[in-house]
């Protein structure tokens, strides 16, 4: 330690640029938080919210009918439109749609997030985390093909039927009105499939981190109360558990809501909400209708949040 | 000579938090300085003040005649030892320690050499190659004083650095850092809320309540003569006598600072002061007795040597002192 | 949640989680059985043969090298640019404090919160509107305006996690700010950047609706999935791209995976 001086009690800066640049920026912390931040604001403020907010602002024009050219004038009728019999039917089935892939993902996913929050040690903690992430994180396109080659007349679904003697159930199952079809990949059935396989895996994180912070001694002090499972279940673990199951279903329903892509490639001719979107913009070129359909989503979506908000649900994402 | 640390009228406010306020303040150089007081009363504020993490909001500050306003802590010969040691968890105890000296551009070998003798300093030898999280709590302690040591500070800050240690290895550091400091010379500034702790180790101590400085002074200064009414109850060791007792006394002030050794109970002399009352508690404690008298409304403890007879609770007692013991302060 | 007691679990549950993992797994080892089946024309299962075929084909073929070369060039830079963006933000939002955190945080949420047909259209309708021509860079700049979430997410949890007192001690001991950064801060949040960036880069490898949007006549390796989809017309080699695309997505996970569960030893030691 001898080699070294005793040094002054104020130190100069470093040589160099470097050196006085950290000065200025510890002297200016405002200078420094401008730099961070505004790189990121600018790109999504601009590109982002800029597209968006230009996107919403159309839905209050209207389309020519004659020329096909966007009006710019401020009108409503747009909106009149998009409650018109046909399209207001497009948004019902959606909305149901997400409402029961949402129901039954909750209903699958309860058990595996159960069973990883409190049975899952060691090596099979991290087998179950591996075993939810791969399918959430896979290619979407693949998973859907997947669903494809599953639900193919000539695929693996029926042959297991075949198999079991059940094909009778199956064709019954296609002959009912509305879920049913000519086959399980053009019915509804098979889109509400496809939708609880891919979005599904969104909702166990958020439950498996709710039910991680219940005591489990809350569990064990329920039934040495005498209660049975099921009053263990409704009265303890369900409520403590429900606000992941919100948080997840936040996910779930939204990204059923603005799916099109999966609807196209297995399900019926009958549209939803991201169909319409596509096809308002694509084919129709119709901007503005468009653009009034994407805010039935951002809508629906903004009182759900503010729902999950108040229920505490925030805390479980 | 000039002081390690000036403050002069310097103010720390935070919106309406008045975490420091109007703090005049000289610490010299070589001094043991510690910062006593509750918790929230603007202790660390100081100590950050002295460090450069916080600029004052009024005031001046100095450090060895230098002006430390818009001073950034990375220009200043000040070190800390943090409450919560913040060594680098991704590197190793050497590392930690030679990180200053690495930063300052020294080279290996001689960074390496300073790093193992300050390890060794702080009875550490051997455990340059560990990572913190390897380590005890009380050894992280040693190795943040190390980081700290091996800059050779010209003033060195620690923050509460002993308030997580158990008491055993509490006292022993103690012991340490005082010579420590002594071999070293360099200027301590020691932030704790523990009196005794400061009593027993500090040259000089300023306790500190709303961020203000009470009572500046010695150890013998602030345990026997406290100030002000905050000082004594905090010290925890003197009756503070109100304004009426005082005036029952014949002595006129606002209050008085009496500490219990200094009281008899029974016999009194012709120049002693004495008050009549009643016991109302008491309790042994090893080598005294702790007795509880009320004397007019006024709870007055005494500390009665063991050999003493005690009397009864409920005993109609006479409490002598020698006017000399009798501190007056400036304030009620 | 610990469990003390009881060790196992009921049977019911046992098989219900099993079964559920199970249905999240079986589609995707059905994907790596038919990229060897021999049969051409349909779905048939149980594949009529197993063959190695379709793998010299798919090699030759150029579309799709150049729809995986797209890709992998769009991922890259759509992960360099959120590598940036997410860090500066996540360092804002976790070194300072300053009113409009929540609204940060929002800010770069919602481009993954929103479904990506709104974000694919207003992006379109805005190209439009200032006459950008579609190209490789507007697939690019939608691509990096939801990836930053993902940067930003791995970053913030580790930022928080490097307490404020490591950056002060380094300061203290005479580091400035570009050494304390250097020294300190990168060594700390370099496996969650790196984590942060494996995930962007699946995410962008993947995605396909925002790209259906801004993307012209080139075609990423999704698009030219999607089109096979509609439209199948080479089973065999869709099958083989299937497979490839799994294999590549699952990579950055498993190493992201692995990242961050060492980085979080790593961080949380010095508590
Ligand atoms: N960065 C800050 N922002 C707002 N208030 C603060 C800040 N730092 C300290 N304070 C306030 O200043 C007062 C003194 O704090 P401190 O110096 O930490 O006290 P001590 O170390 O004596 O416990 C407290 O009331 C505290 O809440
Ligand atoms: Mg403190």
């Amino acid at each position: 330690m001898s080699a070294l001086a005793t040094p002054a009690a104020i130190t100069p800066n470093r040589p160099g640029l470097t050196g006085r640049l950290s000065d200025f920026l510890w002297k200016h912390p405002h200078v420094l938080l401008a730099i961070l931040l505004g790189p990121p604001v600018l790109w999504l403020g601009i590109i982002y919210l800029g597209s968006l907010f230009a996107l919403l602002l159309q839905s209050f024009f209207s389309i020519d009918d004659f020329s096909g050219l966007i009006n710019y004038e401020f009108t409503l009728s747009t909106y009149k439109q998009l409650l018109s019999d046909a399209n207001f039917d497009i948004i019902v089935r959606t909305i149901t749609m997400a409402a029961v892939v949402t129901i039954f993902s909750a209903l699958i996913a309860f058990p595996i997030a159960y069973y990883a929050a409190r049975y899952a040690k060691g090596k099979w903690k991290a087998v179950f985390y591996l075993g939810i992430m791969l399918p959430l994180w896979s290619s979407y396109l693949v998973k859907i093909y997947a669903w494809k080659l599953i639900l193919a007349k000539e695929g693996i679904l029926t042959w297991a039927f075949a198999k079991l003697h059940l094909l009778w159930l199956l064709d019954a199952w296609l002959a009912l009105p509305i879920i049913g079809g000519n086959s399980l990949s053009v019915s509804y059935t098979g889109t509400f499939l496809v939708f609880v396989y891919v979005w599904m895996p969104f909702m166990i994180l958020p439950i498996q981190a709710a039910l991680e912070r219940v005591p489990g001694n809350l569990i064990e002090a329920s039934s040495d109360l005498g209660g049975t499972p099921q009053q263990t279940f409704r009265h303890v673990l369900f409520p403590l558990a429900l606000p992941g199951i919100v948080a997840g279903s936040i996910f779930t329903f939204s990204l059923t809501l603005g799916d099109y892509i999966i609807p196209q490639i297995v399900g019926s001719s009958r549209l939803f909400i991201g169909q319409a979107v596509y096809a308002q913009q694509g084919t129709a070129g119709n901007i503005p209708l468009a653009a009034a359909f994407t805010v039935v989503p951002i809508v629906i979506m903004g009182l759900y949040l503010w729902m999950a908000k108040r229920m505490g649900a925030f805390d479980a994402l | 000579m000039t002081a390690a640390v000036l403050f002069e009228n310097v103010s720390r406010h935070f919106g309406a938090v008045k975490a420091v306020d109007a703090v005049d303040l000289e610490i010299a150089a070589g001094e043991f300085f510690a910062m006593l007081g509750p918790s929230g009363s603007g202790k660390t504020t100081c100590l950050r003040l002295m460090a450069g993490f916080e600029q004052p909001t009024g005031g001046h500050i100095e450090i060895f005649g230098e002006t430390a306003e818009g001073v950034p802590p990375y220009r200043r010969s000040v070190n800390t030892v943090f409450q919560d040691y913040a060594l680098f968890p991704h590197l190793s105890i050497l590392d930690n320690v030679a990180y200053g000296l690495m930063v300052k551009g020294i080279g290996k070998d001689e960074r390496r050499k300073a790093a193992e003798d300050a390890l060794a300093m702080v009875k550490l030898p051997g455990y340059g190659q560990r990572r913190p999280g390897q380590l005890s709590g009380g050894q992280r302690q040693r190795v943040a004083l190390a980081r700290a040591l091996v800059n050779k500070p010209k003033v060195l800050l620690l923050d509460e650095p002993l308030g997580a240690l158990d008491l055993k290895l509490r006292e022993q550091m103690q012991e340490e850092l005082k010579s420590l400091q002594k071999s070293l010379g360099i200027t301590f500034v020691f932030v704790t809320h523990d009196q005794g702790e400061a009593l027993s180790m500090a040259d000089r101590i300023a306790v500190f309540n709303d961020g203000k400085i009470q009572q500046l002074g010695t150890p013998e200064d602030i345990y026997k003569r406290p100030q002000t009414r905050f000082v004594a109850d905090f010290v925890g060791s003197s009756n503070v006598l109100s304004s009426a007792t005082c005036a029952r006394l014949g002595v006129p002030a606002k209050a008085a600072s009496l500490r219990p050794e200094a009281i008899a109970i029974g016999t009194s002399w012709a120049e002693q002061l004495s008050l009549p009352g009643t016991v109302t508690a008491r309790s042994f404690l090893g080598a005294t007795n702790r007795v509880s008298v009320d004397c007019a409304g006024e709870k007055i403890i005494v500390a009665s040597p063991a050999a003493m007879p005690v009397p009864d609770i409920g005993a109609e007692v006479q409490l002598a002192f020698s006017r000399n013991d009798l501190h007056l302060m400036e304030e009620a | 949640m610990r469990s003390d007691r009881s060790a196992s679990a009921p049977l019911g549950l046992k098989i219900a989680a099993i079964g559920g993992l199970l249905f999240l797994h079986i589609p995707i080892l059905l994907i790596f059985l038919y990229a060897f089946t021999t049969e051409e024309k349909s779905y048939q299962f149980p594949p009529p043969g197993l063959t190695l075929q379709w793998f010299a084909v798919t090699w030759n073929r150029p579309d799709v090298w150049a729809a995986l070369t797209l890709s992998v060039k769009v991922a890259t830079i759509a992960t360099a640019i959120a590598l940036v963006l997410g860090t500066l933000c996540a360092a804002a939002v976790s070194q300072t404090r300053f009113f409009g955190r929540e609204t940060i945080s929002l800010l770069v949420i919602l481009p993954i919160a929103l479904p990506g047909i709104i974000t694919g259209i207003a992006l379109r309708s805005a190209f439009s509107m200032a006459d950008i021509p579609f190209s490789f860079w507007t697939i690019v700049l939608g691509h990096a305006t939801f990836c930053i979430v993902v940067v930003y997410n791995n970053a913030v949890a580790r930022f928080r996690r490097v307490s404020g007192s490591l950056i002060e001690a380094s300061m203290d001991l005479g580091a400035d700010g570009f050494q304390t950064f250097r020294h300190i801060i990168l060594p700390n949040i370099g496996t969650a950047l790196l984590a942060g960036g494996m995930l962007a880069f699946a995410l962008s490898f993947d995605e396909v609706i925002v790209t259906t949007f801004t993307g012209g006549q080139q075609s990423t390796l999704p698009i030219w999935m999607l089109e096979e989809l509609i439209r199948p017309r080479q089973r065999p080699v869709t099958n083989v791209v299937a497979m490839v695309v799994m294999l590549v997505t699952f990579l950055p996970i498993l190493a992201a995976y692995y990242l961050t569960r060492d980085g979080d030893q790593i961080a949380g030691a010095g508590k």
